[in-house]
């Protein structure tokens, strides 16, 4: 019988803060953050990667946390949905999303709130082409999408405003 | 003081001229712990000692029950184990019929029917016990498609495998078919579809003799899952308690099942005396749950040579799967629906919903209607080719107005403009130039153009005297501190309920939108408001909330405590004397069915609806010959839906919906292999991306409906019914196919090309 998989320590970042915890090497890092670091932000839709409500930031790069092993995450500076506003204030792209119906139920809204962060961080200024697949990796059910590319459209505005 | 005095005076003054919250887009009342990932679902909350569940689910589609395994290598006795012996009250999940058994025993009846449930605290090893189960069973024939269950092939349920079947008779078609001057018939197919809510399914329950059994989970009907768990442990009603938790999306899909995992949970936290959550992944949850009933609708329609309808006679027949769950009434509301907003005065209906060994069919958004709406629809631009009309033209012919009847003899009371809504739909889509345009376009080039709309109706409510059965209730309170508290057991799942209810008891109070407070759906606290489905939750239960408030406020005004003009800060301090002198101050209204509704289930005849959305769909399509990969290009969707209460959780459920019709249309394809879905990934079962979808252009038209709160009807399931329909049209004049079913996938697109050259 092969050897029961031994717990390692991981060190990482997270949302701002050092974090040590130990884990099996091939836990989903979904499952730690969840489970382990108490980061119930970030939801499981498919498990497969094709959904995006598992999406966090990686070394500044959009991940599906469900396929990443928790070994990978060892010196890594991770944000989720929790470090995405600013000591309660809410960041542009969360203030668009509340205020032009880029939420409904809520469960894709995290991933996609990170994934138009990550874009916005690489490009300020996207077009509505940029937007639409730099959030089609981000499956929502309820919106249809439009009120989610208002939001985001909205959000660059703001930015762009200085707020 | 007195200069305090005058400063709360004027604030007070312009307080009370503020403008009113409905019609303005407040914000969303969850909609910060939403953008922030703060807000609980249920796969978030963990209780002390909680333990893990799962399900064991039979492999074969029909058959006995005659052993059942426990595999080696697996510390059995760590394990909390239920089978169908363990349920201490009756074995069904209690809904209309009480047939679909909540554990199978003995016997089972589709492919994913459980048989065993598991229970452990760690999850891993759970998985791997319930590989480590066998359910050894006799195989029996199985059927799985309407024509075999229809042939009586096998009779899998009841003597017929007919769960329900409908008539609707209105006039004579036998002796309309004589002087009709053309008839055209046609098949119509719709497949089944699955929710995909991006929450899946799951429970939390924790239950005892002692305690009874309380459960906390994503859903849609907290009374449905009260209801169900009562008759599973032959409960008093008040020993069940089942509180709804922040919910990922429903869509129908969360209104019948949640009630089998609440069982589920709850027997394996009454066995093991701890606390335990059943979360189901994607691929347990796409093949298991419910999805939308496949379809089969003939049409055979009489016309003048007017081009008016003289008889339209409807065969619709539903696929049910193995148990009659909701099929009844998703049946009731697709033939209800058939005749679409037409006058025709000589109208045959007849429908059913089927047995087969597939998981049950239940509710989707919609509920019937998208079936046989897409049937319609689709069939009316053939007849409009077939008698030389436009499709424009044949509907501006039949469009129903006031004081004319449908199909079930339901005189329309309501104003209605469908030529209104036509012309706007066809101008805001730039329909008619296209239409030119396109046609000479598509001479040349691999990529084709098209442009389609259907025309339809969607009822707002429980269909007929349901609403009159439910006698539905919602509570509504005020605190000393002036506060005022919604009680409803009406679910927020996404689709807005807790910011509506809001917006209506803010302005009946003439207060705003923060100071109304939506209790947590939880049935020790809250009413039975019915279930949150039927598009009933703004019109019906927003209307007892809305008279609970209109209520409050003339309480505080009899009893002198409160003028006509007053600012929060008056309301607050009426209150706190109300609460000081006569004790709570709260209001509970009981639905009242209208005593001019009249509804025959018997011949089923009258008033199937109180009020009806109208609405006109125009969709814009390309098609790429060679790889038949249709793309939708522009979608324009005007409707009619009484007052609109929030311009932007309004239009967001039009654009949502209307996404969710263009995978129904386009991409959402059930493989079936046996009764079992063959593909319940996300990888596989294609949902539409934000690549997918155009900007939908959603209108409305606002005709108040005076029944409704603040004139408001109903609108969650209207954008399901047109969609699809008009994509079918658009790509059926992008490329001569002639589409009867749905999905069109590009491989059925391309047969249906292919045989246009044979």
């Amino acid at each position: 019988m092969p050897e029961a998989p031994r717990k390692i320590r991981v060190q990482c970042v997270i949302n701002g803060k050092a974090a040590s915890l130990e884990v099996y090497p091939m836990a989903r890092l979904l499952d730690v953050l969840r489970e382990q670091a108490g980061m119930t932000g970030t939801k499981e839709g498919c498990g497969e990667g094709e959904c995006g409500a598992c999406s966090i930031e990686m070394d500044g790069v959009l991940v599906n946390s469900c396929l990443v092993p928790a070994l990978q995450a060892e010196g890594t500076v991770i944000r989720t949905i929790e470090g995405i506003a600013d000591a309660g204030q809410l960041s542009a792209v969360q203030q668009a999303f509340l205020v032009h119906g880029g939420a409904q139920c809520g469960i894709c809204t995290p991933g996609m709130i990170l994934a138009a962060v990550s874009l916005l961080s690489r490009n300020a200024q996207p077009t509505e082409s940029e937007i639409r697949e730099a959030l089609s990796g981000n499956l929502c059910r309820c919106t249809g999408y439009t009120k989610i590319f208002e939001s985001v459209v909205e959000a660059c505005r703001q930015q762009g405003l200085g707020k | 003081m007195r200069q305090g005095l005058r400063y709360n005076f004027t604030t007070l003054r312009k307080e009370a001229m503020k403008d009113p919250q409905i019609g303005k887009p407040v914000p969303r009342k969850e909609g910060r712990e939403k953008v922030t990932g703060s807000a609980r679902y249920v796969d978030d909350l963990r209780f002390p000692g909680m333990i893990h569940g799962v399900t064991v689910r039979s492999s074969i589609a029909r058959g006995k029950i005659l052993d059942i395994q426990f595999g080696a290598g697996i510390p059995w006795d760590e394990f909390t184990i239920v089978t169908a012996r363990d349920i201490p009250g009756k074995n069904c999940i209690a809904l209309l019929m009480e047939d679909q058994p909540c554990l199978a025993d003995r016997f089972i009846n589709h492919p994913e029917e459980a048989v065993v449930l598991l229970a452990h605290p760690d999850k891993y090893l759970l998985e791997e016990a319930r590989r480590a189960v066998r359910i050894e069973t006799q195989p029996l024939p199985a059927i799985f498609t309407i024509e075999d269950a229809l042939a009586r092939k096998q009779v899998i349920w009841g003597e017929d495998n007919i769960f329900k079947a409908y008539r609707v008779e209105k006039g004579n078609v036998e002796a309309a078919w004589g002087s009709a001057e053309f008839i055209i018939e046609g098949e119509y197919e719709t497949g089944a579809q699955e929710q995909l809510y991006i929450e899946p399914q799951g429970m939390i329950a924790q239950a005892g003799p002692g305690s009874g059994v309380t459960v906390w989970g994503s859903l849609q009907c907290p009374y449905y899952v009260h209801k169900a768990l009562v008759r599973l442990f032959g409960l008093h009603k008040e020993q069940v308690r089942v509180v709804q938790t922040e919910t990922g999306g429903g869509f129908g899909g969360k209104e019948e099942y949640p009630s089998m995992i609440a069982g589920h949970a709850a027997l394996l936290a009454w066995k093991s005396g701890k606390p335990v959550k059943i979360v189901y992944d994607r691929a347990e949850d796409m093949a298991a749950t419910t999805k939308r009933h496949p379809s089969r609708t003939h049409h055979r329609t009489g016309l003048m040579r007017d081009g008016k309808f003289l008889a339209m006679e409807i065969d619709f027949t539903l696929d049910g799967g193995a148990y009659e769950t909701l099929s009844p009434v998703v049946l009731s509301r697709g033939t209800i629906h058939a005749a679409g907003p037409y006058f025709c005065p000589n109208v045959r209906i007849r429908s059913c919903a089927v047995a087969t060994n597939a998981p049950p069919h239940g509710a989707f958004r919609g509920f019937g209607a998208p079936q046989s709406v897409f049937a319609l629809e689709r069939h009316l631009d053939r007849v409009a080719a077939a008698v030389g009309l436009s499709p424009k033209e044949l509907r501006l012919r039949n469009f129903i107005h006031e004081g004319e009847t449908l199909a079930v003899g339901q005189v329309v009371r309501e104003k209605v403009q469908m030529e209104k809504l036509l012309d706007r739909a066809l101008e805001l889509s730039g329909y008619h130039e296209k239409r030119k345009r396109f046609a000479a376009e598509n001479a040349q080039g691999p990529v084709k153009r098209g442009i389609g709309f259907a025309s339809f109706l969607h009822g707002a409510g429980f269909t007929g005297s349901g609403e009159e059965y439910l006698a539905s209730e919602a509570l509504v309170t005020a605190t000393a501190e002036g506060k005022v508290r919604v009680l409803a057991g009406s679910t927020e799942m996404g689709q807005g309920t807790n910011t509506v209810f809001a917006q209506i008891a803010a302005d009946a109070l003439d207060l705003d939108c923060e100071q109304i407070e939506i209790l947590q759906p939880d049935t020790s606290l809250v009413p039975n408001s019915g279930p949150t489905v039927a598009s009933r939750t703004t019109m019906i239960v927003g209307k007892l909330v809305e008279t609970g408030a209109l209520a409050i406020r003339k309480s505080l005004m009899d009893a002198g405590l409160l003028k006509a003009d007053y600012g929060t800060g008056e309301f607050a301090e009426a209150c706190r004397q109300y609460i000081d002198k006569f004790g709570a101050l709260q209001s509970l209204v009981k639905y009242q069915h209208p005593k001019d509704l009249h509804w025959d289930d018997g011949t089923y005849k009258g008033d199937a609806y109180g009020a009806y959305a109208w609405a006109v769909y125009v969709a814009e399509v390309s098609v790429d010959m060679p790889t038949a990969e249709v793309r939708v290009e522009d979608f324009v969707a005007v409707q009619e839906v009484g007052k609109v209460i929030h311009p932007v959780l309004a239009a967001g459920q039009i654009e949502g919906g209307v996404a969710q019709g263009i995978g129904f249309a386009l991409y959402e394809n059930v493989v079936w292999q046996e009764g079992r879905m063959m593909n319940g990934q996300m990888t596989n079962y294609i949902m539409p991306t934000s690549m997918d979808v155009p900007k939908i252009r959603v209108y409305f038209e606002e005709i108040p409906y005076a029944r409704g709160p603040a004139g408001a009807k109903g609108i969650g399931e209207l954008p399901l019914d047109g969609t699809a329909p008009a994509i079918a049209n658009a790509i059926a004049h992008a490329t001569g196919a002639d589409v009867r079913e749905i999905p069109i996938t590009p491989e059925k697109l391309m047969e249906l090309l292919e045989s246009l050259h044979a």
